[in-house]
């Protein structure tokens, strides 16, 4: 079965050492999931593969065989953007942008794992839902590093879609 | 990254045989494992992909919970049993990396992750663990991230896991396949090695086997705390951390096993402690007493001199809030 | 036709202040966000070239000596290798800033651990790593290397200030503190490696690169390439993020333009996330000396300040550490004086904010000790300080809003100006504390060019090589053109980052705003000329809004005027005389409150105010998004980041991301950002001065200072990570 990357199939890589975000930016053409530190390290890479959010960059192409891959430009177009991509730009969530995108991956699979109950460090009892305080939303975008400094600008543009939703 | 072939599991005794070689691995989340490959400081020549082997179920096992080897970190964390019964191994696993990542490691491999030692990472560097006989960088060099405790003068490096430091506390045990059909079953407090002479082996895996799964015992109730002391508030790895599960009964402590990571080699649990604590009343004098068994032969390499003080406050804390005891 | 303003005289004309638009200083979102968000907007390693190869970097295992051979055969027989680039145009260390020269070429000589002395190129990125990691090389590594800038005689740097009597005045005060700190290394750690796609048609060399600078770049690669400007074309045109790392050229855009004029064939070379931390511009670590002594009324009679710090030989970058001690506060007995050991250390150079960045906790800290030696309010011995004019210069300042930033903030923040003593608040097993420093940032402007067109449709185009790093370039001179001539944000298009637009300062020091800014608005000021010429009618007596421009009695839209020709203006701003006349810098103030683990002297940022003038606000969004970026700095810097060397061979160690900790989002609590309002006719013919910096000017020292106030212990060592508090706290 190919690869699938925002519902485009892809044939998978011939030599196996490529990386996913390797293979996501160079053979699909698509340079939104960046490239940061190579190593898991600060989250710039984040994609949702089958749902859940993980770091590209650890992870082989062929190891996705079948998988349904989900990258910024399958969120949203600067025409059509997503709920979390317009309130980033209102809410200035980003200074160079380059973490941007594995910010807005990792936020809207985020959303979905509190809707689904999902505890975190942050959850005082893990045997009961998790409420989505600030804290909640710092502590599960912690694996996205923004040196430009936009945390609070980020953590008000995942509380308002989040209040939205909800 | 050196090439290598990939290879997709299918069967347990076929993939066990496949990664017997020197020279072969298994790969499940890989997050460890690809980090180091890029950095060439594993270059296996084949991969055995086993996710095919489909190991992630979490059942119940008699009264236990059985984890298979890939159920995910994520998966583990959030299962309704882990999060009401066995809450300190969830919160561990919380305490621990990112959403990302715990969303692709797997118990096995979280188990068998390796140290994250400046010198071992660096193959420009002198490291016993990752090229034996090359010396040590760290003893004289960088130690801020390093053991206290059961080092040995050929490497101080630390496990840097969380979840495992949770599983020492709960006694889980680990179950490996070997290949021929069988099969055998380590505590998860004997499955990590200490350095010593041999500072290149970090568990007692030998080639070909391949972990199927961890077995937690029956709930055991009692107070159940995760303590990580780090730099940051998230994402980063312990300097020290104590995993407990007190309990009390009149007025005194009737269970206490306790588990530290980022002190030493391998998850560190001293029987000793639970045995000083059951039947006491709970205090500061008694907590101070079960440091100065935890650190009794602690050895500091500058550098992380101030893992031995912080290692004791860190016990007494968790004890403290354990307890209920107000200092 | 050109519009030349080389700025002499204060500008108090305040023009932006009686046009009619309405945006500037508006908090718009930026033009390029929807780009950014949905990953569209193309950064340098990313535009998609035919034939491109891949080169990888290798890097020296020693820290001092010479490379005598390489052994390309170890690789060129490897799948898919094309060659081994090791030659003499390479530049073996990352370029200062502003340099717009290459001064150090040459790979084979080593002067520290993990600096490139070859690139493998290779037609896929994964076979180029593999190869870079087994070319084999022969080196003769000399011993005498020294990694301790305690262990060499440091050279005094420039003329030291001394005014009276700094000894005497100390042990005549009333009250005094002689106290020493130290901070460690920073590093800039921008998002995005440093990268370079590099092409060579046979005449003209094309590099994609991220760069903060394209000015000074051009002639720097030029100059290391030996080819004219002419034939050098630098394109940035989204830059992730700089903090002073890319203000000069790196190793991989030589490596890069060396290997795409050998081979004819594109080339793009990326840094491995650790050789970013191993090559490019470490913050050096400093060594300070503060004496301060205050008379019997809280003024100050001594101010000394002195700093240790590193470099390469050879190297002319110094972190100006003192560089706003200067003239923070008054005291007639002065003493600053900086000294620099030479080690060999990886390049040091500008991080966010050189000099301030760790000159001014330290200030911050020591004020906040002489405070409670006098037991004053720590807000007021600042009030009782804040000089007239330049103390050693006599030079007036053109504006200076240090007073009222400590007011508004002390007030929004909810300073309690009682007594202070630590340890008067627990939460459970937390210490809660609070702190307070001011903020200081020089003011620093350049020479700048932009051409702004406008189009037959009636809309603007802007064109300068200036650079958008994240600062809302962007945005900002959008906002100034349309607010000139009277059009509204979405009917200005700016082009930026590319060398063949008009020339201007780039993005540094702050500068970029103001310099570039000046440039859009003397354009503007241009076209408006030319727009009143076309309709006849003086241009006092023009309104300019929403495309249209009127006068009493008539008006026309502004695409009428322009007919069927675009009509081009360029402005061209140059730094003047007036510097001679006048001290420009951006003053701020921090209020913070931490918790400090009894246990384990973890230390958690509760919650922060910054209150800050830096001059005409130009998009009160993105100001505030710096603002928020430089206090966040500030909790990187006061509690974890730090650049660990082996003492012994002097390798960086952590030279990654898991383990040089910059803050993630659970260290950053809600942030406050007040924008005291301001005008400063000496900053820039728009009364607009730095803010990209001024955020993180003193912020770590107010969280020392609350960490201090929390639990009693007086922390002299940044960044102040658990073990250190631990040591210096109190027993219970």
């Amino acid at each position: 079965m190919p690869l699938k990357i925002n519902n485009h199939p892809y044939d998978l890589p011939g030599d196996p050492r490529v990386s996913l975000l390797d293979f996501i930016r160079r053979e699909a053409g698509l340079t939104g999931t960046k490239k940061g530190c190579d190593h898991g390290q600060c989250g710039a890479c984040t994609v949702i593969v089958n749902g859940k959010r993980i770091n590209s960059c650890l992870t082989l192409a062929v190891m996705h065989d079948g998988d349904e891959v989900t990258t910024i430009e399958g969120l949203g177009t600067p025409t059509e953007p997503s709920a979390l991509q317009q309130a980033f730009v209102e809410h200035d969530g980003y200074q160079c942008g380059y973490c941007t995108p594995g910010q807005i991956c990792s936020a809207t699979a985020m959303l979905d794992e509190i809707a689904a109950g999902m505890p975190s460090d942050a959850t005082d009892d893990v045997s009961g839902a998790p409420t989505l305080t600030d804290e909640e939303i710092r502590e599960r975008m912690s694996g996205n590093l923004c040196r430009c400094g936009a945390y609070p600008n980020i953590v008000a543009a995942i509380r308002e879609v989040a209040g939205a939703a909800s | 990254m050196k090439p290598f072939d990939y290879l997709r599991a299918e069967g347990l005794d076929l993939a066990s045989q496949q990664t017997a070689p020197d020279g072969a691995m298994a790969i499940a989340g890989g997050t460890n494992l690809l980090d180091l490959m890029k950095l060439q400081v594993e270059s296996p020549d084949t991969l055995v992909d086993v996710n095919p082997l489909s190991m992630d179920q979490i059942a119940d096992e008699g009264d236990g919970l059985r984890i298979g080897a890939q159920a995910t970190n994520t998966a583990t964390a959030n299962h309704a049993r882990v999060r009401s019964d066995y809450p300190v191994l969830a919160k561990a696993i919380l305490a621990g990396a990112t959403q990302q990542l715990r969303n692709k490691a797997t118990t096995a491999g979280n188990l068998c992750q390796r140290t994250r030692c400046y010198y071992f990472t660096n193959i420009d560097q002198p490291c016993n663990k990752r090229e034996p006989g090359s010396g040590c960088g760290a003893i004289d060099g960088i130690a801020r991230l390093h053991a206290v405790l059961g080092t040995s003068s050929e490497c101080i490096a630390t496990y840097p896991g969380d979840m495992a430091v949770a599983m020492t506390a709960l006694d889980a045990k680990v179950e490996i396949a070997n290949g021929d059909g069988n099969s055998r079953t380590v505590p998860v407090r004997d499955f990590h090695r200490l350095p010593s002479d041999t500072p290149h082996i970090d568990n007692v895996l030998e080639p070909g086997e391949i972990i199927t799964g961890v077995t937690l015992p029956a709930p055991v109730g009692g107070t159940q705390l995760y303590r990580k002391v780090r730099e940051r508030s998230s994402y980063a790895f312990a300097l020290c951390s104590v995993a407990a599960i007190v309990d009390m009964a009149d007025g005194r402590i009737s269970r206490a096993d306790l588990a530290f990571g980022g002190l030493a080699h391998k998850p560190w649990h001293d029987p000793r402690i639970g045995e000083l604590l059951v039947g006491e009343e709970p205090s500061l004098a008694l907590y101070d007493k079960a440091a100065d068994l935890l650190l009794e032969d602690a050895q500091g390499y500058g550098e992380n001199d101030f893992k031995i003080p912080l290692a004791r406050r860190a016990l007494t804390a968790t004890l403290c809030e354990a307890t209920g005891v107000e200092a | 036709m050109s519009a030349h303003l080389k700025q002499d005289q204060p500008d108090d004309r305040n023009v932006l202040d009686s046009t009619a638009q309405g945006i500037i200083g508006e908090p718009l979102t930026r033009p390029d966000g929807l780009l950014k968000v949905t990953g569209t907007a193309t950064y340098s390693a990313e535009y998609d070239i035919e034939n491109c190869l891949e080169g990888v970097l290798v890097t020296a295992p020693f820290a001092k000596g010479t490379v005598t051979s390489i052994d390309e055969s170890s690789v060129t027989d490897m799948p898919g290798v094309i060659a081994v680039i090791s030659d003499q145009r390479m530049t073996p260390r990352a370029i200062q800033g502003t340099a717009g020269e290459a001064p150090i070429t040459g790979v084979c000589k080593v002067d520290y651990w993990g600096q490139p002395i070859a690139l493998v190129v290779a037609e896929t990125f994964e076979e180029a790593r593999n190869a870079a990691k087994h070319l084999v090389i022969e080196y003769d590594a000399d011993d005498d290397a020294v990694f301790d800038p305690q262990a060499v005689e440091p050279k005094p740097d420039d003329d030291p200030t001394r005014q009276g009597d700094l000894a005497s005045a100390m042990s005549d005060a009333a009250h005094s503190v002689d106290v020493e700190y130290d901070t460690e290394g920073h590093a800039s750690a921008a998002m995005e490696p440093h990268a370079a796609i590099a092409e060579w048609d046979g005449d003209t060399l094309t590099v994609h690169a991220s760069l903060q600078m394209l000015n000074y770049n051009i002639s720097e690669l030029a100059d290391a390439m030996e080819l004219e400007e002419s034939k050098v074309r630098l394109i940035a045109r989204y830059v992730g993020g700089g903090f002073g790392s890319k203000l000069g050229i790196s190793q991989e855009i030589v490596a890069g333009s060396v290997a795409a004029m050998e081979l004819g064939r594109p080339v793009r070379v990326v840094m491995s996330r650790q050789q970013v931390f191993q090559n490019v511009m470490r913050r050096s670590e400093t060594t300070q000396r503060l004496r301060l002594a205050v008379d019997s009324e809280g003024k100050l009679t001594a101010f000394g300040h002195e700093a240790l710090v590193s470099n390469l030989p050879e190297e002319d970058f110094v972190e100006p550490v003192l560089q706003s001690s200067h003239f923070l506060y008054a005291g007639e007995n002065r003493l600053l004086e900086s000294k620099t050991a030479r080690i060999h250390l990886m390049t040091a150079g500008s991080v966010r904010a050189p000099g301030e960045a760790v000159g001014m906790p330290v200030l911050e800290a020591a004020m906040d000790e002489l405070a409670n030696e006098v037991g004053i309010d720590p807000i007021k011995l600042r009030l009782n300080n804040i000089p007239e004019e330049h103390p050693a210069t006599g030079l007036p300042f053109g504006s200076h809003k240090l007073a009222e930033c400590l007011k508004q903030g002390a007030k929004a923040f909810g300073w309690d100006s009682g007594p202070r003593k630590p340890r008067q608040n627990r939460e459970g097993e937390w210490w809660i504390g609070t702190g307070m420093a001011s903020a200081a940032r020089v003011h620093n402007v350049g020479e700048a060019k932009a051409r702004v067109t406008l189009q037959p449709d009636g809309t603007a185009l802007i064109e300068t090589d200036m650079t958008d790093i994240g600062t809302g370039t962007y945005t900002i001179l959008g906002q100034i053109a349309g607010e000139m001539v009277g059009l509204p944000q979405d009917s200005v298009l700016t082009e930026l980052g590319d060398t063949r637009f008009p020339r201007g300062p780039g993005s540094g020091g702050s500068w970029g705003a103001a310099s570039a800014g000046s440039a859009v608005f003397l354009a503007c000021e241009a076209l408006r000329e030319e727009i009143a010429d076309k309709v006849g009618q003086p241009v006092d007596t023009l309104t300019f809004k929403d495309g249209v421009v009127s006068w009493d009695g008539g008006s026309s839209s502004l695409a009428d005027v322009a007919g069927d020709e675009a009509l081009a203006k360029e402005g061209h701003y140059e730094p003047g005389d007036i510097a001679e006349d006048y001290t420009a810098a951006s003053f701020g103030a921090f209020f913070t409150e931490v918790a400090v683990n009894r246990w384990t002297g973890e230390t958690r940022v509760r919650r922060m105010t910054g209150a800050f003038g830096f001059g005409r606000v130009l998009n009160a969004k993105t100001a505030r998004s710096q603002c928020l970026g430089g206090m966040v700095w500030c909790i990187g810097s006061a509690l974890t980041e730090s650049l660990l060397f082996d003492p012994t061979d002097g390798h960086l160690a952590n030279c990654d991301l898991a383990e040089y900790h910059v803050p993630v989002n659970r260290d950053v609590p809600e942030l406050e950002v007040i924008m005291v309002e301001e005008r400063d006719p000496v900053g820039s013919p728009i009364q607009a001065k730095g803010v990209g910096e001024l955020g993180m000017c003193g912020g770590a020292g107010a969280i020392g200072n609350a960490i201090y106030n929390a639990c009693g212990a007086r922390l002299r060592s940044f960044p102040m990570t658990p073990d250190k508090v631990l040591a210096a706290m109190p027993d219970d």
